[in-house]
């Protein structure tokens, strides 16, 4: 059976399609029959085909590209370098540090160096390989130690430390008296979405601008920095949102979107660029392999003292958002845990390995497999339960974190603990009762004898920031107008599969008392919305379309009273109606808007934050939400193979505002947690890439993924505009850990990085 | 090099006209036909997003030469329930909960019709061997298996279940 059990909520006055309801996607049906417009499939009379020449080096000086080999294939209408960039040759998030194309160097193997457009994909590929380009190999730096302690020569300008940030809090002095202490390392971990980078520029007649069709989360960043390359006035360049086939941060990044523009300018012809699986997993950024040692000091009791630890993540040959993903790794270091001394010291650097940035947890994965592994330590040195320690040392509202902030999130730490201990385990033994062999580790092929099989049980807790940290202002707008019944909603908040769509038609439906909810095209016609990233779209764009639709309702609600001479504020929504809560009126919304057209837009914020200190103390960060995870997990240790047999959850979601949208991202944020446990790995030697395909790098399948056993605590947050908080995040930073610890618990062995792999199981 | 032939799609003859003679199956489909709703995301069968019917057989697009295709009946999503009333197995997807991003939806829409038809009642290990070629980046399977479950049942006796998680 695959268990999911929601745990109800009264929900009291609640209509199909309101908030709190299991409200459908609305773009569903297009998707289940094939229509639904990926960027991918977007397609323009005349377009040519766009493609990337790429580096075969980590790490080389080019020195010399000859073109013209392509230009004398039939069919090739451009062929263009770093030469041909006219604004600004590079883009970045936080640093600009990025070429659009190579010219000096190249510093990842995957690194673009030329483009070309053809009428063909094969054309274009033979231009590619016309393309002549030649290389003095250098020595590549793939030991990020070796950045940080500045024994390899810089490769790049900048220098190999992107940044460093340390943390000093409390007695720095105590020692003791119990001290556990390891070292943990996971690999790189791919997002893998399925519907890979894929463009449609249209260029404007006569140059003037560019219209870009593109798969992102964040249109409006993706314009400024395609602006700045292409020197053209940011309103020059229109984005409107391809469909996306997933995201999870790997979109958050410049890909194809420059050079792109670049080609359809260039042959004034649309132009469609589509990677191959290969290229995409060179082409975007990746989660940061991050290598951490912890010492925590406790009282004989399990009570925290002291956490210490050292944190180096590997950021590969460009910055992206490393200095972000470090600031969450070290500042989430103590976990949801109580603890007023700290010691931290962070380090983002860059190598000649591919570039990383956002992924789906976005540092906090890397500090969570690390303080939940210390924890199981420090639970057996005292004695402890697993759950016992983590409960006596469990956060709760009103707490420090070692960065001096006060948590001011609800913090059901301690329910979700013990509402976990509570959930049913897994009946069926090892194999099941039925004596299948694919239910064995490793499946029918592959299996030792079931007498082998050993069964653990492993759990771990996390906490993860909401929205975005170090003083951004971060913000999202939307555009409510209802007329004759209907509200139009407009938003550039990306929807990559998450799901917002269905969410903003439920806020406008409940707050508008409608039933017919028009959703406008995503594009940058309207400010922007931020990224669909750091968990943040239900709080952030969820707040911007209540807001503009409760400034409509103001609007409503004035014209209403005015026509019966009533008093606005006694005027209510109830169901499709408005009512006067103190009268007898009650006439439907469509019938109070005859005639009129309101129209409000609202740009919301979330309360300003703090950068840090050099002692790393400051508000950094905005919200926070909590996560506990239980995995059962069957080992064989003679193979090394492991098969994940349930994973039960505790989710703080403050409100589900669709339980079957939650259900969808806590499932689906299992599933990648799991993969990064026990299969899921970017595999460089000396900064070549050996997977970069869905042969050799492992996701999780239908027979790989565990049954998932879920209950909701919503214990509505104040400072949320709808008393949720993001869900996509929690549910893949502490199922890692807790797959890892049952492993440990089956076989009895100190597994100290991810993903684990057989050899770690049976040497 | 370009070459005229005929595919026989989704119960009609469509010509295929300059095409070269190793284009994939769904190359020329998405390309050369217009039909973009079969989805190419690993080109190597790994991933599924490409499945379409060829003589009754479940295949991947993206390993099919469609030259080879000639005088075969294809069958692709557009071709599932062409009135424009989704299947019941389309409905069930989306009810179900079992639609995120929906890039390998299409594909999973032809490997569960297949299923069904092969075993109209499949245990749940039989759903995960069944589709276990499908991979899905964004639920985590769970909505799918019950989707897939919703339509045995249905079609068993009748009746549909609400929407929601179950």
């Amino acid at each position: 059976m695959t268990d999911t059990l929601v745990t109800p909520t009264t929900r009291s006055n609640t209509q199909p399609g309101r908030l709190g309801e299991s409200a459908l996607r609305p773009d569903g049906i297009a998707k289940v029959q094939g229509t639904y417009q990926f960027s991918g499939d977007l397609t323009a009379d005349g377009f040519l085909w766009g493609a990337t020449l790429r580096s075969p080096h980590p790490f080389a000086r080019i020195v010399r590209i000859d073109v013209s080999g392509a230009w004398k294939i039939s069919g090739v209408e451009a062929v263009i370098t770093a030469d041909d960039v006219p604004g600004v040759p590079t883009y970045g998030l936080i640093s600009q540090d990025q070429p659009v194309f190579a010219s000096e160097y190249v510093r990842f193997v995957g690194e673009p160096v030329a483009a070309v457009a053809a009428d063909h994909p094969d054309v274009c590929r033979r231009a590619l390989e016309a393309i002549v380009v030649e290389y003095e190999v250098l020595e590549p730096l793939v030991d990020p130690e070796r950045a940080v302690d500045g024994s390899f020569a810089p490769i790049h300008p900048e220098g190999n430390v992107i940044r460093r940030q340390r943390i000093v809090r409390g007695d720095q002095s105590i020692e003791g008296p119990v001290v556990v202490e390891g070292t943990y390392e996971l690999g790189m971990q791919d997002q893998a979405f399925l519907g890979l980078e894929a463009a449609l520029a249209v260029p404007d007649a006569g140059g003037a601008g560019v219209e870009l069709h593109v798969a992102t989360q964040w249109l409006h960043e993706d314009r400024k920095q395609i602006a700045a390359c292409l020197g053209m006035d940011e309103q020059k360049v229109r984005l409107v949102l391809g469909g996306v086939g997933g995201a999870f941060g790997a979109r958050e990044d410049i890909s194809l979107q420059v050079h792109t523009c670049l080609l359809a300018l260039r042959t004034s012809r649309p132009v469609r660029m589509a990677y191959s699986r290969h290229e995409s997993f060179l082409g975007h950024v990746h989660r940061h392999p991050c290598r951490i040692t912890m010492r925590h000091h406790a009282d004989h009791d399990g009570r925290l003292l002291r956490v210490e630890a050292r944190f180096v993540f590997d950021g590969g040959a460009y910055a992206s958002t490393s200095s972000a993903v470090l600031i969450n790794g070290i500042t989430h270091a103590q976990g949801p845990y109580r603890c007023d001394s700290a010691t931290v010291d962070g380090w983002a650097v860059r190598t000649n390995n591919l570039p990383c940035g956002a992924m789906r947890g976005f540092g906090v994965v890397q500090a969570c497999f690390a303080h939940e592994a210390q924890m199981d330590k420090l639970a057996a040195a005292v004695g402890l339960e697993p759950l016992e320690v983590r409960l006596l040392n469990a956060m709760q509202t009103g707490d420090h974190l070692i960065t001096g902030q006060v948590v001011e999130s609800v913090a059901p730490v301690a329910r979700l603990i013990r509402e976990l201990a509570e959930m049913p385990l897994p009946t069926e033994p090892v194999g099941g009762h039925d004596g299948d062999p694919m239910r064995l580790p490793g499946g029918a092929g592959r299996t030792a004898d079931r007498g082998d099989v050993v069964r653990g049980i492993g759990w771990a807790v996390s906490i993860k920031n909401l929205m975005y940290s170090e003083a951004f202002d971060d913000y999202s707008t939307a555009r409510v107008r209802l007329a004759e019944g209907v509200a139009t909603v407009k938003f550039a908040t990306a929807e990559v599969g998450q799901g917002f769509v269905t969410l903003a038609a439920q806020i406008a439906r409940t707050v508008l008392g409608v039933d017919d909810v028009v959703l406008d095209s995503i594009d940058t016609q309207i400010g922007s919305a931020g990224s669909t990233s750091a968990s943040r779209q239900t709080w952030m764009s969820g707040g911007a379309v209540d807001g503009a639709c409760r400034l409509v309702r103001e609007r409503l609600f004035e014209h209403v009273a005015a026509q019966y001479d009533l008093e606005d504020y006694q005027l209510a929504i109830d169901g499709t109606d408005v009512i006067d809560t103190v009268g007898d009126l009650r006439i439907p919304v469509a019938e109070a808007t005859a005639g009129l057209e309101l129209d409000e837009t609202f740009e919301h914020h979330h309360r300003p934050t703090e950068d840090l200190d050099e002692f790393g103390q400051g508000n950094c960060h905005t919200a926070f939400a909590f996560a506990a995870h239980r995995a059962v997990v069957d080992v064989d240790p003679v193979l090394g193979l492991v098969k994940v047999v349930q994973v039960a959850t505790v989710q703080d979601v403050g409100r589900a505002l669709n339980p079957l949208s939650v259900t969808g991202q806590i499932e689906g944020g299992i599933a990648q947690g799991v993969g990064l446990a026990v299969m899921e790995e970017i595999i460089s030697v000396r900064g070549v890439v050996k997977n970069a395909s869905f042969t050799d790098y492992l996701l999780p399948t239908f027979l790989d993924m565990p049954d998932v056993v879920i209950a909701l605590v919503e214990e509505p947050e104040p400072q949320a505009p709808l008393g949720a908080k993001g869900v996509g995040e929690p549910p893949t930073v502490s199922s890692t850990p807790a797959v890892v610890a049952a492993i440990r618990d089956a076989i009895g062995k100190d597994l100290v990085r991810v993903p684990v792999r057989p050899t770690d199981i049976v040497f | 090099m370009s070459e005229f032939y005929s595919l026989h799609v989704n119960g009609a003859t469509r010509e295929v006209r300059d095409a070269w003679l190793g284009e994939s199956l769904l190359f020329v489909l998405r390309e050369r036909l217009g039909l973009m709703g079969s989805k190419g995301a690993c080109e190597q069968g790994e991933c599924g997003s490409c499945s379409v019917m060829v003589d009754g057989e479940l295949v991947c697009s993206c390993l099919v030469l469609a030259a080879a295709s000639v005088g075969q009946q294809i069958l692709t999503i557009e071709g599932i329930a062409p009135s424009g009333a989704p299947s019941d197995v389309q409905q069930a997807f989306v009810t179900a909960g079992a639609v995120q991003c929906g890039f390998c939806t299409p594909g999973l829409i032809m490997a569960t019709h297949a299923l069904l038809e092969r075993s109209p009642e499949p245990t749940e290990m039989e759903i995960r061997e069944e589709l276990s070629g499908n991979i899905c980046r964004c639920t985590g399977y769970g909505r799918i298996i019950d989707a897939v479950q919703r339509v045995a049942v249905a079609r068993r006796t009748g009746f549909d279940m609400p929407g929601g998680a179950s």
